[in-house]
């Protein structure tokens, strides 16, 4: 080409020629992926004030649901991922610190992690198959409470007797609801329950992606204290989607977990 | 053009950004901004063709009251796939991805948008979300509205909703990554001396209109999303059947939908702010009124979204802060009408072919604004929702606003483009068809309404027929108006005259380098030391009339 290139001096081989220099490119690429994220966050944002609402709707078949599902695998998973997002940061400080060796092996235990993480998940999916909690009736064995499936479970049947709705009590507005329709309404606990945690697996699968790529290019050398640029955007998805979790976790698990037996 | 340089006639560069790679390999695999820009315009003006083509026959079903022409369901296809053509894969893209992808870089100062794999990325996500959208009309089309409302959409129709929404999900992320690309090359990429104070009005507006892409669209994603779960796996989330609740999902469709228009109507009107002051010959009144606006206008629509749900069944209280902070979005687009009269006052006008339309954007697009003040009463809403005034209403901002100026900012910049001049004579014609065709269109489609012919009807009362037929007629005029340009368009790449950097004397960067760039956009680097509209000073003298 005849058309005349950058004049700086700075020719790092990773310099995009759009950009005058290595210190632009990181801050530009650091900033759109923060933009990215953003968008990420008012994603998610749709979903979490969806769920929110209607946790304020149908509180008791919420409790109901929440109750059901398991807080030790939950938590199990959450440290799994707090784990993953420490060696994910170790990953970064060994590329600006050049040790090529080091963040091989970090990357590929952030991806053990991560891979740990989507399993228990998948054992998660696969109790609420065996217990007929799918929402719906094109997958899985059909919603008990809704008499679609044949298994005995009637844990959220049994859970549902149990909550009074707080605000129903000797309140003449509020209609006291059957411990049978609760039962029903938790499928709606549960359709938000798939969505939200499908959408973050479905982040976590491309961040292990991701990873992959990244320990390839980290396995020739290519990132060290002049450029690890792609390093740093990575642990930035990868902390991004971890927080997710961590806003999920108590919002499926926990948050309604004290009301049960009230 | 008689200008005291004109004694030399201008060449075309013998390098440009058009010539420097030949092959289908070196367009659809570019990086180059410009050449993206060009994929974009193709593929922008086939689905605007495609949406033309359902609107035409729309009018053509309701010049007879009795709907003779089609099924009841062929009709609710055609509205629907025009809905989605247009608002979809022409308006929310138009402007951005073509002058704004070709402009906003060289306007900034810089070689490409700061991440140019990702911009290509964007055009071929439309690209598969055009697919998409294109394989549902194929297959047998939607029949939803372009609005998608559940549970119509979720529970009850028969057609192939959820292709539609995969390929309106996917166009979504090519207008997410536009804007990113945008936002972080406004920020980051600037040439020495381009404060935030010396952009151009057309790079503010497009970087407003960028917030709101990335702000907006994923909402509308994962309501989509969310919408397709439950037509799919029957879960229940919009469905009251369900347990689910619909006025939810106007909520969060209108959270996306109503900014959107902004999406649509934001660069628009920054393209009027480059005409007017370039063929007023004079600086643009109060830059930064004109700049701050489109922040606000891009703030405000956020909070506004409601005003589409009057009727819908929510609160009293929440309809009324709703209709509230709607008027309030009318201050700062009035502003910039005001602002774009002010800069007309007592200029030296001459009108081309850009500035007719803009003049034309300037009073189509207060007739849509002020309609839509109308429609923002609480009151007055529930006579007219949902009727022919809405889509007058609509169709004055989005077709009189936004296509009177895309189709002014193409002219605008058609020599900067190609380095060739548009013939001048039947631009101007074309300018004036559209416009009269337009008010005829739609004009009496503000009397339908008001006279209570409810929008998406199929058949319709005999006494509404004259006022139909005369919108048809229009519609007809207006086509021909837009295919006009298509044909001296392509008719100027080969015969017409030679531009030269800047054939309408106008100031900005993009002025400065040849016509057409370079595919480094310049051949240094430039130094900015003054105002964007520096007209009436240095700029002044080499006129001579
Ligand atoms: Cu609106």
């Amino acid at each position: 080409m005849s058309t005349s290139q950058t004049t700086t001096t700075d020719h790092h081989p990773a310099l995009a020629h759009q950009f005058d220099s290595m210190e632009q490119q990181q801050e530009a690429s650091t900033f759109g992926m923060w933009v990215f994220l953003l968008t990420e966050l008012m994603m998610f944002g749709g979903l979490f004030t969806a769920y929110l609402i209607y946790r304020l709707k149908y509180y008791p078949a919420f409790v109901a649901g929440s109750t059901s599902i398991s807080v030790s695998w939950g938590f199990a998973n959450t440290l799994v991922l707090i784990a993953s997002s420490f060696t994910m940061a170790m990953t970064v400080w060994a590329a600006q610190n050049g040790k090529r060796k080091t963040q091989v092996w970090l990357l590929l235990a952030t991806m053990v992690l991560g891979t740990a993480f989507l399993g228990v998940k998948a054992k998660e999916y696969y109790d609420k198959w065996d217990e007929c909690h799918i929402p719906g009736h094109v997958i899985g064995k059909g919603f008990n409470a809704w008499g679609g499936c044949s298994a005995t479970d009637k844990s959220l049947g049994n859970i549902a007797e149990e909550i009074r709705d707080p605000k129903a009590h000797g309140n003449p507005n509020v209609t006291e609801v059957s411990a049978e329709q609760t039962a029903k309404r938790t499928e709606i606990f549960f359709s938000f329950y798939f969505a939200m945690t499908g959408l973050h697996a479905f982040h976590m699968v491309i961040g292990l992606g991701l990873l992959a790529w990244l320990t390839l290019r980290a396995r020739s050398g290519e990132f060290g204290p002049a450029y690890y640029t792609p390093i740093e955007l990575g642990g930035l998805y990868w902390h991004f989607v971890d927080i997710v979790w961590i806003f999920l976790f108590p919002l499926l698990y926990l948050i309604s977990r004290h009301q049960h037996g009230v | 053009m008689s200008t005291a340089t004109a004694i030399v006639k201008p060449v075309m560069p013998e390098r440009h950004f058009l010539n420097d790679n030949y092959g289908i390999r070196s367009w659809l695999l570019t990086k180059d901004h410009k050449r993206i820009a060009i994929l974009y315009l193709f593929s922008i003006t086939f689905f605007f063709l495609i949406g033309g083509v359902f609107a035409s026959l729309i009018r053509l079903h309701l010049l007879t009251p009795n709907g003779e022409l089609f099924e009841a369901d062929t009709y609710n296809k055609l509205f629907t796939m025009h809905g989605v053509n247009m608002v979809f894969f022409f308006l929310i893209p138009s402007v951005p991805a073509v002058l704004g992808n070709f402009l906003v870089p060289i306007m900034v100062g810089t070689k490409d948008l700061a991440f140019p794999k990702i911009n290509l990325l964007s055009w071929y996500l439309y690209m598969a979300g055009g697919t998409f959208s294109m394989a549902a009309m194929v297959s047998g089309g939607v029949d939803s509205g372009w609005t998608f409302y559940a549970p119509l959409s979720s529970g009850y129709l028969k057609t192939h909703v959820i292709m539609l929404a995969v390929g309106v999900i996917i166009a979504g992320f090519s207008s997410i990554f536009t804007g990113l690309n945008f936002i972080v090359t406004v920020h980051r990429m600037r040439a020495p001396g381009m404060t935030w104070g010396r952009l151009p009005l057309f790079v503010w507006s497009n970087y407003a209109a960028s917030l709101i892409m990335i702000l907006g669209t994923p909402v509308i994603a994962i309501t989509l999303i969310l919408l397709a779960l439950e037509r799919g796996f029957h879960i229940g989330i919009f469905d009251p059947k369900l347990g689910g609740d619909p006025v939810l999902f106007q909520h969060m469709f209108w959270f996306y939908s109503h900014p959107a228009v902004y999406i649509m109507i934001l660069p628009g009107m920054g393209v009027i702010s480059e005409i007017v002051p370039c063929f007023s010959r004079k600086r643009v009144f109060g830059y930064s009124f004109v700049a701050f606006s489109s922040v606000a206008i891009a703030v405000f629509g956020f909070v506004v979204w409601a005003h589409h749900m009057f009727v819908a069944g929510i609160s009293v209280y929440s309809a009324l802060v709703f209709s509230l902070l709607s008027y309030a979005v009318a201050i700062p687009s009035a502003v910039k009408v005001f602002n774009w009269t002010a800069t007309m006052y007592k200029g030296s006008i001459e009108m081309s072919t850009p500035m007719l339309y803009a003049m034309a954007f300037i009073g189509l697009f207060t007739i849509g604004g002020l309609t839509g003040l109308f429609l923002a009463a609480l009151g007055l809403d529930i006579h007219i929702h949902d009727t022919y005034f809405v889509i007058a209403h609509f169709h004055y901002v989005m077709v009189g606003g936004m296509v009177t100026a895309y189709l002014g900012g193409l002219h605008f910049w058609w020599p900067k483009i190609t380095g060739r001049m548009y013939p001048e004579a039947p631009a101007k014609l074309a300018a004036l068809i559209t416009f009269i065709g337009f008010n005829l269109t739609f004009f009496p489609q503000f009397i339908l309404g008001y006279m209570g012919m409810p929008r998406r009807y199929w058949a319709y009362p005999p006494e509404f027929q004259v006022l139909n037929v005369l919108s048809s007629a229009g519609a007809s005029v207006l086509a021909v108006g837009f295919l006009l340009p298509l044909l001296y368009f392509a008719w100027s790449l080969k015969y017409g005259e030679v531009a030269g950097n800047n054939p309408w004397q106008a100031t900005g960067l993009e002025w400065e380098t040849s016509s057409p760039p370079p595919t480094h956009n310049f051949h240094e680097i430039p130094i900015v030391t003054k105002d964007p509209y520096a007209y009436g000073e240095d700029a002044e003298v080499t006129v001579v009339h």
